[in-house]
């Protein structure tokens, strides 16, 4: 057992070695984020849109997708895009992979998300725009989303932390993000205590201003 | 104008309008009266389609009034709806809540829509207000609103649904002060209130509603000082004593 000042400058002397590495693994770690981000809302809001659009077939659609979504482990969805697509003819790169399978299971939080938004409009106003002579796409666009966009972005913030953390689950299918960076490193060098400490501080760096952003949000846009 | 022939409406079992049939001529005002329950508003929102009725016919200047038929936008566009609880867009000022149907539905080019909002705000006397948002207004002045935003389509009808009910007391005469002026000025009126005060100074004619079914009709003063029917009477004696 090292006295705790030696290990105090070993820690340091660890962190100049492995932060250029760590770095790359977080730069994937933003790129993964960000990337599964913009797909999880564009096809989040679209579920959430089928949800309540009264077609028939499409509302059933759209909650039997969210529920199978919610219903299965990320890393099991993970895996099937990765390791089972191929065998159907599409392969994709880790991280392309990583990207989608995350943005495909967050879609499903992102949709009950919005859904929630949406119906908390009052039904009132809808019906007043009605009588103004308002077409649904009309309703939809300067009514209903205005507000449920208000409503949903305080726990919207919630997810893209979430998302951040859960982007760590790309490493079992090797992407090298941050984690997987980790992992290779502690076990080539064994400096197991270093390295996880690193990667955790790395991931509460990148955490910390969404945690910020989002207390904004929900001081700015929570309920009065 | 207004047409309505043997209407008939059920919400599941319960059969809330049966065999309404009714007109309403170019310029005239009618108040519905009757106990809750009676179908009142179910009949008002039937005539603008947002409610669809199970039978019977509604016909707006010759046109059926059918809430599944792509032609009911046009109807609601000519025929404006206040409601109780006044729903204005919350998220939007006063003035972007009367601007949003010419603005939107009828593409009117921004500043004259502008301009014509501010007037319509201020003929139900709220100049002034244009910035404030909906949570900023009193109840009656959110409803004074409303009845801007309505009017902002240049409607050739107006609904009324119960529009002081939700109001405090106090604030129901400035609402009912703007109401008296618009009919004064010659519009279609349909209102369906409680307000026996209004109906009888301002309406041409009443009708009691009971049961789904329309009772008694005539003009307001026969009605509402010499009802023929006992169920009326009756109706109109706890209205206007309460204990």
């Amino acid at each position: 057992m090292e006295a705790p000042i030696a290990s105090f400058v070993s820690f340091f002397a660890d962190a100049r070695r492995f932060l250029p590495l760590l770095l790359q693994g977080a730069e994937i770690t933003i790129l993964l984020t960000a990337g599964s981000l913009v797909l999880s809302t564009v096809l989040g809001l679209f579920w959430a849109l089928a949800r309540v659009s009264q077609v028939p077939g499409l509302t059933q659609a759209s909650k039997a997708v969210v529920n199978v979504l919610r219903g299965i482990p990320i890393l099991v969805q993970l895996f099937y895009i990765y390791f089972v697509l191929p065998d159907l003819g599409l392969r994709l790169s880790a991280f392309h992979a990583g990207l989608i399978g995350l943005g495909i299971a967050y879609s499903a939080y992102q949709a009950e998300n919005f859904r929630a938004g949406i119906e908390a409009v009052d039904p009132g106003q809808i019906e007043a725009a009605q009588s103004l002579g308002m077409t649904r796409g009309l309703i939809l666009r300067r009514v209903v989303l205005p507000q449920a966009f208000r409503i949903a972005l305080p726990p919207y913030g919630n997810t893209m932390i979430m998302l951040l953390k859960d982007s760590s689950q790309a490493s079992v299918i090797t992407v090298a993000e941050l984690t997987q960076q980790g992992r290779l490193i502690a076990s080539s060098t064994f400096e197991n205590t270093s390295v996880f400490t690193l990667v955790a501080l790395l991931y509460l760096t990148m955490s910390l201003p969404l945690i910020l952003l989002t207390g904004r949000l929900e001081r700015r846009f929570g309920r009065k | 104008m207004i047409e309505l022939e043997g209407v008939e409406k059920s919400f599941g079992r319960a059969r809330v309008l049966h065999g309404v049939s009714m007109s309403v001529a170019r310029g005239e005002v009618v108040c519905i009266i009757g106990p809750s329950g009676s179908g009142k508003s179910t009949l008002l929102r039937c005539i603008n389609g947002l409610e669809s009725c199970d039978g019977g016919v509604i016909t707006f200047e010759g046109r059926r009034v059918d809430s599944k038929s792509p032609g009911i936008r046009e109807v609601r566009t000519e025929v404006g709806m206040v409601f109780q609880r006044f729903h204005l867009f919350p998220h939007r000022t006063a003035l972007e809540n009367v601007m949003e149907g010419p603005l939107y539905v009828k593409r009117e080019p921004r500043a004259e829509a502008a301009r014509s909002a501010r007037s319509l705000l201020a003929q139900v006397g709220l100049a002034g207000k244009e910035q404030a948002f909906p949570r900023e207004l009193s109840g009656g002045e959110q409803q004074r609103v409303a009845i801007a935003r309505s009017l902002a389509m240049k409607p050739k009808a107006m609904l009324f649904d119960e529009p002081t009910s939700a109001l405090d007391p106090e604030l129901v005469g400035e609402v009912l002060a703007v109401m008296k002026d618009l009919a004064n000025g010659g519009m279609t009126m349909v209102v369906v209130t409680h307000e026996m005060g209004f109906a009888k100074e301002v309406a041409d004619r009443v009708l009691f509603l009971d049961g789904g079914a329309i009772l008694e009709e005539g003009p307001a003063r026969r009605i509402l000082e010499a009802p023929g029917e006992e169920r009326t009477r009756d109706f109109l004696s706890r209205v206007t004593h309460p204990i």
